[in-house]
């Protein structure tokens, strides 16, 4: 993985129509960050040129800054990493002055990152996130963080919660806003989140945020990180993803999805894709390859010419039919 | 948390050379791009376990040196310690083995406008960047003493480079296999107050570092410390790098090692409460 970095592709780029529709939301290419593995685009700007991605998707931002939770904040696991970083960010305020202005001078297509501890915290959050000019393209309701304290406040694991975060902050940006929700794959039918987050007013979802996890370090007899739970992300957690973007895409086929989780490869962004991912997300293996997001996009560009699609829209939930057809 | 005036690059290296040093190794890898750029305390973050790797972290490695006009282009060298799965996986590397290399990175160490009497003080591998960093303070006219420690003589690194770069080197060690029985904190106040030390360097453990700060403190001697905090990425995106760091207006915020440092002002760093969120932290309370 990590040695095809600096290699291009030897032959033409290959004729496949990369343009994704989100609902209302139109992107050059389906191959977008994932929150909180990018910051706010500045550090990967010397690896990638981000107006040539789908879009920046921004760390989750809250209402006030955030010290995150105290180190050690990571493990590596196999194909994978635990991280407890407990959503560190400036706030909203600063995070609009600063980072969106930086992204929209580039040229960067944003979509912002929300996350909050209430349901008026995600909705006064969103508002302000509304005001930020034409960069701001759509918007990610992070209701499914697994690094909180309090289990009760991962909004995602309970439909009636879920439903009531996203009508609020439907409600603070317009009816119109580009608005997708992210869900947490810990939860016993992803189905029915998906759907009361649709039935609230997402135009769509985004799936999946990380798995709860644990290390024991077993020099120090203790948990690996000092939040003793964390997001266990990366390649070891994708047939999960895979799955979930496949249960939800069967029963809502015209609900537009962001894929993500353990994404390495274009043939990791293809699954996702035939699973009925109409855009995907690439996280932990921006850690392992900064500029992972251009390079996957152009190999999901050469797989699916390879199959003969000349649009990434063919494929779209491509592997539902091929299942119909048997 | 100054930007960092320069661009990283990533670049696909080739490994020219290995070599066992004591209980180390020092490897030479071919990174064009990165060499010509790098400069003392900066780090280079590495790719390990090949192409189908399961192992997604980069390794960080302070730069031991960096060679723009080698045989084989720009060249950077690393010291590390076989410990784990990531860098027994590079000590077995052979030459000419592919090595995705991201740097350089972080800042580099700040040097005084003037000439000043400095101490650079190493423990272990931990002195790895000091050697360019004696080199350039000479060529600044500063005078420059080195101070490496270890607990052992095959886990010091560095002593003839430290000869020829220093203009005078003490070592120490806890077993007394090499030089001084000791610690190097033991030596501290003696050099400080021979050399007429005004600024301290040292890279090693995060407890000698803070016994470092705290005599740095105590003698109002400024002191870099490059620290060694654990790294998802080494470019930034991360967050996993964290330290309490209080800035120049007072406010205590949890900074990237990665970007900020790794080399901090001894004063700035809240080393008692490392792995701990101190409670007035900006942006503490609202986990």
């Amino acid at each position: 993985m990590a040695l095809r970095i600096t290699e291009r592709s030897p032959g033409p780029v290959p004729d496949v129509d990369m343009v994704t529709r989100l609902g209302s939301l139109t992107l050059p290419s389906p191959v977008l960050t994932a929150s909180g593995c990018a910051g706010a685009g500045r550090e990967l700007a010397a690896f990638i040129d981000l107006t040539q991605i789908g879009a920046v998707v921004t760390k989750s931002v809250m209402q006030n800054p955030r010290s995150g939770r105290a180190t050690p904040r990571m493990a590596e696991t196999p194909s994978g990493m635990l991280n407890s970083i407990g959503l560190q960010g400036p706030g909203v305020e600063q995070f609009m002055e600063e980072d969106v202005p930086w992204l929209a001078e580039r040229g960067a297509r944003v979509i912002v990152s929300i996350a909050g501890n209430s349901v008026d915290e995600f909705a006064r959050t969103a508002a302000r996130v509304r005001r930020g000019g034409d960069a701001i393209v759509g918007m990610e309701v992070n209701i499914s963080c697994p690094n909180v304290a309090n289990r009760g406040l991962v909004f995602a694991c309970d439909p009636g919660s879920a439903s009531e975060v996203i009508s609020a902050v439907r409600r603070a940006v317009g009816p119109l806003f580009p608005l997708f929700a992210k869900l947490s794959p810990d939860v016993t039918d992803i189905v029915a989140v998906a759907k009361s987050c649709i039935d609230a007013g997402a135009t769509g979802l985004a799936m999946i945020n990380t798995l709860l996890g644990m290390v024991i370090d077993t020099k120090t007899l203790r948990p690996k990180v000092a939040g003793l739970t964390g997001g266990l992300s990366g390649p070891a957690i994708r047939p999960v993803g895979v799955r979930a973007v496949w249960q939800v895409h069967a029963a809502m086929p015209q609900v537009p999805i962001v894929g993500m989780g353990g994404i390495v490869s274009g043939l990791d962004a293809l699954e996702y894709v035939l699973a009925g991912a109409s855009a995907v997300s690439i996280g932990t293996a921006t850690f392992h390859d900064p500029s992972a997001a251009l390079r996957i996009q152009g190999e999901l560009r050469t797989v699916l010419a390879e199959r003969g699609f000349t649009a990434l829209t063919e494929a779209v939930g491509y592997g539902h039919r091929v299942i119909g057809q048997l | 948390m100054s930007a960092n005036t320069q661009t990283p690059v990533q670049v696909r290296g080739e490994v020219i050379s290995t070599r066992r040093v004591g209980d180390y190794y020092q490897m030479t890898i071919a990174a064009p791009g990165i060499a010509e750029q790098a400069k003392p305390g900066q780090f280079v973050a590495l790719a390990v376990g090949g192409e189908s790797t399961s192992m997604l972290l980069r390794r960080a490695f302070s730069i031991y040196s960096a060679n723009e006009r080698g045989v084989f282009g720009g060249t950077v060298e690393i010291v590390f310690a076989a410990l784990g799965r990531g860098t027994r996986w590079l000590a077995q590397l052979q030459a000419h083995a592919p090595i995705d290399v991201v740097g350089p990175l972080g800042r580099p160490f700040p040097i005084p406008a003037t000439p000043t009497s400095v101490l650079l003080i190493g423990g272990g591998y931990g002195s790895a960047p000091l050697f360019t960093l004696a080199e350039l303070l000479r060529s600044r006219g500063c005078r420059v003493e080195m101070l490496l420690g270890a607990s052992s003589a095959a886990r010091l690194f560095g002593i003839v480079e430290g000869r020829r770069a220093a203009n005078q080197i003490m070592i120490a060690t806890e077993d007394g296999s090499m030089g001084q029985r000791g610690r190097v904190t033991d030596f501290l106040d003696a050099i400080v107050a021979r050399a007429g030390i005004e600024l301290i360097y040292a890279c090693g453990p995060m407890g000698m570092l803070q016994a470092i700060a705290e005599f740095a403190n105590l003698k109002s001697i400024t002191a870099q410390c490059l620290v060694e905090e654990e790294m998802a990425c080494g470019i930034g995106v991360c967050m996993t790098c964290v330290l309490p760091i209080r800035g120049s207006d007072g406010v205590i915020r949890m900074t990237r090692a990665c970007t900020a440092g790794p080399s901090f002002d001894s004063g700035s760093v809240l080393w008692s409460e490392i792995g701990t969120i101190p409670a007035d932290t900006y942006g503490a309370g609202g986990a």
